[in-house]
């Protein structure tokens, strides 16, 4: 990871509704993996001072636009307002790259890949690369309505199956990503799926993936404020398997030592739960590791573009133990 | 560059610019950023008796020119700095000062004694009292000078030798009341301050932002109240040495709470925003001192002109 500055190349819109921000960044764009974020800070002023993380839409290493990597955001807040402003030749202060991105298949593989709204931007890095592996990729890609869907163009170039729903039917099917996705996974013989967006959609495609026994692979949201693992805000409930599972890593494969997600271990029969922080040892993680429960309602909307897609939900309930009385601030 | 060493309650730092519990770990992941011998000190993550879990999410806001924060001190307990922390900083050359916290003055104690045999190589110890007092209906240690009191002195006696900096609330009718109690402990400095408890709310949801309810505000927004808390302490006790802290991302704002009478800083909130911020801090420091012909730092301290 590293603290850079970088000069925006281009500034565009994808629709009505997603800016793009093209940003000369050579140590990041060549160091940067699929389903890693980028850290931006949004101005010099003090008034909002945290940095807006951004999962990372492209990265070109070829042509014209070589060394740069793309980012793409709708607005939802002072920051995103601030950078929709940014124009060719201005600098913007970056961190990354950071976290951990998806895990690519060893063999040749189906890949599906399920995108909800503005979530779906780190799909389009992460089908590039696998296509360039020689996989096939299929892609699910939802929105709201029309106007919420991320370049559904060039989602139809990029995959074998392309799905486009929308919950109005104002463009493609009707319905939610998830009313297609057991048929999707069916015709397309999918081995492995890829998802991000909101995290109700997450759960309910993790749900479906482990029914048919496939291993998914979630990008979170949480609200983060440092990104680089020491503020602990971002942290996500993750099961763990007590002894017999323990060598396993968030992705379910085996683990490196010194590999295991952070925080303190809470015994709960068979599994153990951790506090992973989801800057470090995420964005991406086991969707079946992942415990969802309780994690539909919306943060506050002006703290949402705190999370890499700006799709923050807020945890319902985790108890703590009978031993631990924080202070109620610190 | 001018001489930035600094002597901090007997021991003698690199710099005066040290990093803030709670806001860089216990140095593995900002190394990247800072070289750890390059800081004043680290003063790692509060670490408790045994692990603690923290509290759920959203634990973070962002408000005016700061954040609130509702953490719960997730950490995985004093064995834990002892064991793996503890070792790989000092090898990594830096001057650890420990935090510790508690929810009764026996686990403080406890977790000194624990520091006693395996805290070899410390430079000092932050003791975090803004914590629920269980024994005393969840109030603050930090608002009690009974509490502050006993804290100090527990630890004090299971630590005989080591440099102790409990760390106030700003959160207080008297601030320097708590300092006389805390001196009287036994502490060899203070560590000035900890976040003012604050709260936001999410109307369209009617919910608290934060799931813990309220939480601690830090960052630029708290820097004038902590600047006026350190002055306050200073001119009651000058002859304590003072870690000034509260929304210090600038050299200009270090030298704010230097003049004030802190002897050093802590970096916080802002290693969070640039990573490399205890670093820049540092340089203007010592670009100050140049332009204005000043030998050390300890000529800085509590040199703010109140009077003509």
């Amino acid at each position: 990871m590293l603290l850079t500055r970088g000069e925006v190349l281009g500034h565009k819109k994808y629709g009505e509704h997603y800016h793009s921000l093209t940003i000369v960044a050579p140590e990041i764009g060549e160091k940067i993996q699929p389903g890693q974020f980028v850290h931006v800070r949004c101005g010099e002023g003090s008034a909002h001072i945290l940095r807006r993380p951004f999962s990372v839409y492209r990265v070109h290493k070829r042509g014209g636009w070589a060394s740069t990597i793309e980012i793409v955001f709708d607005i939802r807040g002072a920051g995103t307002e601030y950078l929709s402003h940014l124009r060719p030749h201005m600098m913007v202060d970056l961190v990354g790259p950071l976290g951990r991105g998806f895990a690519l298949p060893k063999g040749r593989a189906h890949c599906l890949l399920v995108g909800g709204g503005i979530g779906a931007a780190p799909l389009f890095f992460l089908a590039d690369d696998l296509r360039n592996d020689g996989h096939r990729v299929d892609v699910i890609l939802g929105a709201r309505s029309n106007r919420m869907l991320l370049n559904p163009i060039e989602v139809r170039r990029l995959a074998s199956v392309a799905r486009v729903v929308t919950e109005d039917g104002s463009t493609g099917e009707q319905g939610r990503v998830t009313d297609v996705l057991a048929e999707t996974i069916d015709r397309c013989d999918t081995e492995i799926i890829y998802t991000c967006g909101p995290h109700p959609m997450l759960e309910a495609v993790t749900q479906i993936g482990v029914n048919h026994k496939l291993p998914v692979q979630v990008a979170v949201e949480e609200l983060m404020a440092c990104g680089y693992g020491v503020c602990m805000t971002c942290v996500m409930p993750l099961k763990v398997k007590n002894k017999a599972g323990a060598g396993k890593d968030r992705l379910g494969r085996p683990a490196r030592r010194g590999a295991t997600a952070d925080g303190p271990k809470e015994s709960d029969g068979e599994d153990e739960v951790t506090y992973a922080r989801s800057c470090v040892e995420g964005p991406v993680f086991n969707g079946a590791s992942v415990v969802w429960n309780g994690t539909s309602e919306p943060v506050a909307q002006d703290q949402a573009e705190l999370s890499p897609g700006g799709l923050a939900v807020a945890h319902g309930s985790f108890e703590h133990s009978a031993d631990e009385h924080p202070p109620p601030g610190n | 560059m001018a001489d930035l060493s600094i002597k901090l309650a007997g021991a003698e730092l690199r710099t005066p610019v040290l990093v803030a519990s709670g806001t860089f770990g216990a140095g593995r992941e900002g190394q990247t950023f800072v070289p750890l011998n390059q800081l004043g000190g680290i003063i790692v993550k509060s670490t408790t008796l045994t692990p603690w879990k923290g509290k759920p999410t959203p634990r973070m806001c962002e408000t005016p020119s700061g954040m609130l924060n509702a953490i719960g001190i997730q950490n995985k307990g004093i064995d834990h700095f002892i064991s793996t922390d503890l070792p790989w900083l000092l090898k990594k050359e830096a001057a650890v000062f420990a935090s510790i916290a508690g929810n009764t003055v026996d686990e403080y104690v406890r977790i000194a004694d624990k520091l006693r045999t395996g805290g070899r190589g410390i430079t000092g110890v932050e003791i975090n009292i803004s914590c629920p007092n269980l024994e005393d209906r969840n109030n603050m240690f930090s608002h009690s000078t009974e509490a502050t009191s006993a804290v100090v002195a527990g630890v004090r006696k299971a630590l005989p030798k080591a440099a102790l900096f409990p760390k106030l609330s700003p959160n207080v009718t008297s601030l320097t009341e708590i300092a006389g109690a805390a001196i009287e402990a036994g502490a060899d400095g203070l560590s000035l301050i900890n976040t003012l408890f604050g709260m936001a709310i999410d109307v369209e949801h009617r919910r608290p932002k934060l799931a813990g309810v309220t939480g601690g505000l830090s960052g630029p927004a708290i820097r004038p109240v902590a600047v006026r808390a350190v002055w306050e302490v200073h001119n009651e006790w000058p002859h304590i040495p003072i870690i000034g802290q509260g929304g210090i991302s600038t050299a200009g704002d270090a030298l704010e709470f230097i003049l004030a009478g802190a002897s050093a800083v802590a970096v916080g909130t802002a290693n969070f925003v640039n990573p490399r911020s205890s670093l820049d801090v540092t340089k203007g420091i010592a670009e100050y001192m140049e332009r204005n012909h000043v030998a050390s730092v300890a000529e800085l301290v509590g040199a703010v002109k109140t009077e003509g």
